[in-house]
């Protein structure tokens, strides 16, 4: 005789095949359990950050102040707010509109405002539904490619390639300058463009959105155009996709102040979807993407929108652009170290990121023996792409100190 | 207007939402009948939004945490996605008791409703749902746009492919499970909006047995288990067996009037496995790190204050307010002869006129007495002659709608 085992009971359920397209988990949280493990085997070690893009210094007064007002009004009759409208605060709104869109004759009611671009790439993602087809760059920021797995744009992962069935990869090296040959790449429905870009740190130049907007009206494509770190911009680069003649009528922008304002954990960004963007029957893509606003998500935190108010007035225009400059500085540092190395280094001028050049390396070896000989976390370029081997990210959020520290030991390494 | 069309083809699944989604819709009439009535002071116990101030033990630790953001010590930039791990353990511990809820299942979100459409991103269009008729519309919306559903067909008031479950006061607001077909998810909401029903320990048992028996998923929104009264379950995990087959999905804006500030979770067992075996926990989880990041952290620092003794205290009281509230209005509508359900563990009731049209309910009610309702056909072809009456509000508004209400209706 002998006793048998229950087994567990299991639901009928059947698991999303898309889910199961994915291959492991989303990069970040990745790069984040390699830092925790090193840490756990080096507890002396003095780990510096400079993988995941997280800010590290402290937001303006002026800002948080707003938020700290804005909480104690909650406790008021007069100050305290219910629900607020799915597309974000009128005046912060309007704010948005005239701070960043001024002459580009975009409105208020043209900004929906979010809790942060990641966010936002899959509420359009959802919007846009399965049966559309993407164009990203190669190597770009991994939650474009993600969320089209996730609904279920596209085919199986294709280890051989290390990319997925009928994903439009647009390679962006430094033989074309890091923007795409545009004659080689077929048409999508979809395009995602980020720039300055992550991780490249690339700023496409106005001729180049130029063309890249003429390709999507002649295929009729939509562009997906990521504008998270034009405060980035130090030469005279575009800052918005909208500065480009024609592109209200194939674009939308997504941007954040996550990294202007260093609200990585307040969660606050918006989307602009321009009136005259138009689906192939005539209906306006707003029109659905208000829907879409209104039945998936409820509006940004009233608390995280009082900031991003704050954000834009003229004191907080200037604070925010102090930390940016900070920021910056660092990239010149990192960006000076690894040229003196006699490394090629890529991005940097208009972005936080620098793009270190490791030609017939596998990135993930260099980040692995960059972590275990100098304790610094950087990122992998092929966690971005296939086109993303050979390369390694290095963002320039980080104290002053160490990243200073960070350089020398990067100079140790590879003296 | 004219203008370049791209060659992008809208999304079908968008094509087969009907009209607004619900509560947009009230707002537009609401600000129709402004426009109307400048001078009316109109009540608004329609969209079920929060009224009454944070209590201060709360807002001030939201308040120190943004000030904090500004210095070295206590900025902090990105959050885990699945949420502060403090607060995780804080909504195990202390809203999940002596049950075996880790918080490691604990999910914090920016809300139910961003969570709901997270649940059917992770699940796919390759399901089959059933939700409660009538229900809140979020469920359904979000089972269209992801491409669970087939058309809505006007005869009906219902989309194809999803199986309605009628709650009404003939089967005690339940379910008839015997006549319910298995299909992959059930949503159940309870306390129940828009109804108000609080279903029984005896009610859950039998729906965890059909889950169980179907290889089913429950999504149990305890949006309002704040407000039960009686011994009716808090939590779908209160019944055994429940954490092999259902999700619980919660808010702070019903509980401490975070409506504005945003801030939820979702609890998913270790035990629930899709078919294959495969544990649904990893998927949501993968579903949070990819198209989330993390509810606010001040909103955080808020919800842990919510959950310290003082804040329980403090919020629970502003519950009670409204329970309050619910009570007013459920005796003025009783006292007027109508047959009114709900009100006892939800902050909604559910009043019946019969023969009538809810819209034209709705509308008579805005006319004549300037007072906001939701009409009960907004969820779902179950909630004709109902209308659903929102007990958030100043209680001076509450008294003034009661007066207005006997009025018009004595």
């Amino acid at each position: 005789m002998f006793t048998v085992c229950c087994e567990a009971h299991t639901t009928k359920v059947s698991r999303n095949a898309n889910m199961a397209k994915l291959q492991a988990g989303y990069l970040f949280p990745e790069i984040a359990r390699r830092r925790s493990a090193h840490m756990l085997k080096y507890p002396d070690g003095q780990v510096i950050s400079l993988g995941i893009g997280d800010t590290t210094e402290p937001i303006p007064e002026v800002i948080t102040f707003g938020m700290a007002k804005k909480a104690h009004a909650l406790s008021t009759l007069e100050g305290y707010s219910g629900y607020g409208a799915e597309q974000g605060e009128k005046q912060l709104r309007a704010a948005i509109a005239s701070t960043y869109y001024g002459d580009l004759s975009l409105e208020e009611s043209d900004i929906f405002v979010s809790d942060g671009a990641k966010s936002d790439i899959s509420r359009l993602q959802v919007m846009f539904g399965s049966n559309v087809t993407m164009a990203v760059q190669d190597p770009s920021y991994p939650a474009y490619v993600d969320s089209s797995v996730i609904l279920g744009q596209t085919g199986q992962f294709q280890k051989d390639v290390e990319k997925y069935r009928k994903i439009e990869y647009m390679k962006c090296n430094p033989e074309n300058g890091f923007f795409p040959d545009l004659s080689t790449v077929s048409r999508t429905d979809i395009i995602f463009f980020c720039s300055p870009n992550n991780p490249t740190g690339n700023a496409a130049t106005r001729e180049q959105l130029t063309r890249l907007v003429q390709f999507a009206k002649d295929n009729g494509s939509i562009l997906v155009y990521d504008s998270a770190y034009a405060m980035y911009i130090s030469d005279d680069s575009p800052r918005s996709i909208f500065e480009i003649p024609g592109a209200k009528e194939v674009a939308i922008e997504v941007s954040s102040f996550s990294k202007y304002a260093g609200f990585t954990g307040v969660r606050l960004g918006w989307t602009v979807v321009p009136k005259e963007l138009l689906y192939s029957d005539g209906f306006p893509v707003a029109k659905d993407f208000n829907r879409i606003v209104c039945t998936t998500f409820n509006g940004a935190s009233n608390i995280s929108q009082a900031g991003g108010l704050a954000c834009l007035s003229p004191e907080g225009l200037e604070a925010m652009h102090k930390v940016v400059g900070f920021y910056q500085e660092n990239t010149n540092i990192i960006m000076e170290t690894f040229t003196s190395l006699g490394f090629s280094v890529y991005g940097g001028k208009n972005a936080p990121y620098v793009w270190v050049h490791f030609p017939g390396q596998s990135s993930w070896d260099v980040f692995s023996e960059i972590l275990e000989k100098t304790h610094v976390v950087t990122t992998p370029g092929s966690g971005f792409g296939p086109a993303g081997d050979g390369f390694i990210r290095v963002s320039a959020f980080g104290h002053r100190g160490n990243v200073l520290e960070a350089c020398k030991r990067f100079k140790q390494l590879y003296k | 207007m004219a203008g370049v069309c791209t060659r992008v083809t809208r999304n079908l699944n968008m094509e087969k939402l009907r009209n607004g989604y619900l509560f947009p819709e009230i707002a537009m009439r609401e600000l129709e009948h402004m426009k109307k009535y400048p001078t009316a002071k109109v009540i608004s116990l329609g969209i079920g939004d929060t009224t009454e101030p944070i209590p201060d033990v709360v807002t001030s630790s939201m308040a120190n945490h943004a000030r904090r953001l500004s210095t070295v010590e206590g900025y902090r930039g990105y959050g885990a996605e699945q949420g502060n791990k403090a607060l995780r353990k804080a909504i195990a511990e202390t809203l999940y008791g002596d049950l075996p809820i880790k918080d490691t299942e604990i999910f914090v979100s920016d809300g139910s409703q961003c969570d709901i459409s997270r649940l059917q991103l992770l699940l796919g269009s390759n399901v089959t749902i059933a939700v409660q008729d009538p229900t809140f519309p979020a469920y359904i919306d979000s089972s269209v746009i992801i491409g669970q559903t087939g058309d809505f067909q006007d005869e009906t008031g219902k989309y194809q492919n999803i199986e309605y479950m009628p709650c009404r006061p003939q089967n005690n607001f339940f379910p008839d499970l015997t006549t319910t077909a298995t299909t992959d998810v059930i949503f159940i909401c309870s306390p129940n909006n828009p109804t108000g029903h609080a279903a029984s320990r005896k009610q859950l048992e039998q729906l965890v047995e059909f889950a169980r028996a179907n290889g089913s998923i429950i999504i149990f929104d305890s949006a309002y288990a704040a407000y039960v009264t009686d011994d009716s379950p808090r939590s779908i995990f209160e019944i055994p067996g429940a954490r092999e087959v259902a999700i619980e999905i919660s808010s702070f804006s019903k509980f401490a009037g975070f409506t504005g500030v945003r801030l939820g979770w979702t609890v998913v067992p270790d035990e629930l496995l899709f078919s294959n075996g495969f544990p649904v926990i990893k998927d949501f989880n993968r579903i949070v790190c990819t198209c989330f990041n993390g509810a606010s952290s001040v909103a955080q620092a808020g919800g842990l204050a919510c959950l310290s003794s003082d804040g329980l205290m403090a919020v629970q009281s502003v519950v009670d307010y409204y329970k309050e509230n619910a009570k007013i209005l459920g005796d003025t509508f009783t006292s007027l002869g109508l047959d009114v359900y709900g009100g006892i563990n939800a902050p909604y009731a559910w009043v019946h006129f019969p023969g009538m049209k809810s819209w034209d309910v709705f509308t008579e009610l805005l006319e004549k007495t300037h007072i906001i309702t939701v009409p009960g056909c907004g969820f779902g072809p179950g909630g004709e002659e109902h209308i659903r009456v929102s007990a958030f509000g100043h209680r001076e508004c509450i008294l003034e709608a009661s007066r207005r209400l006997k009025s018009l209706l004595s």
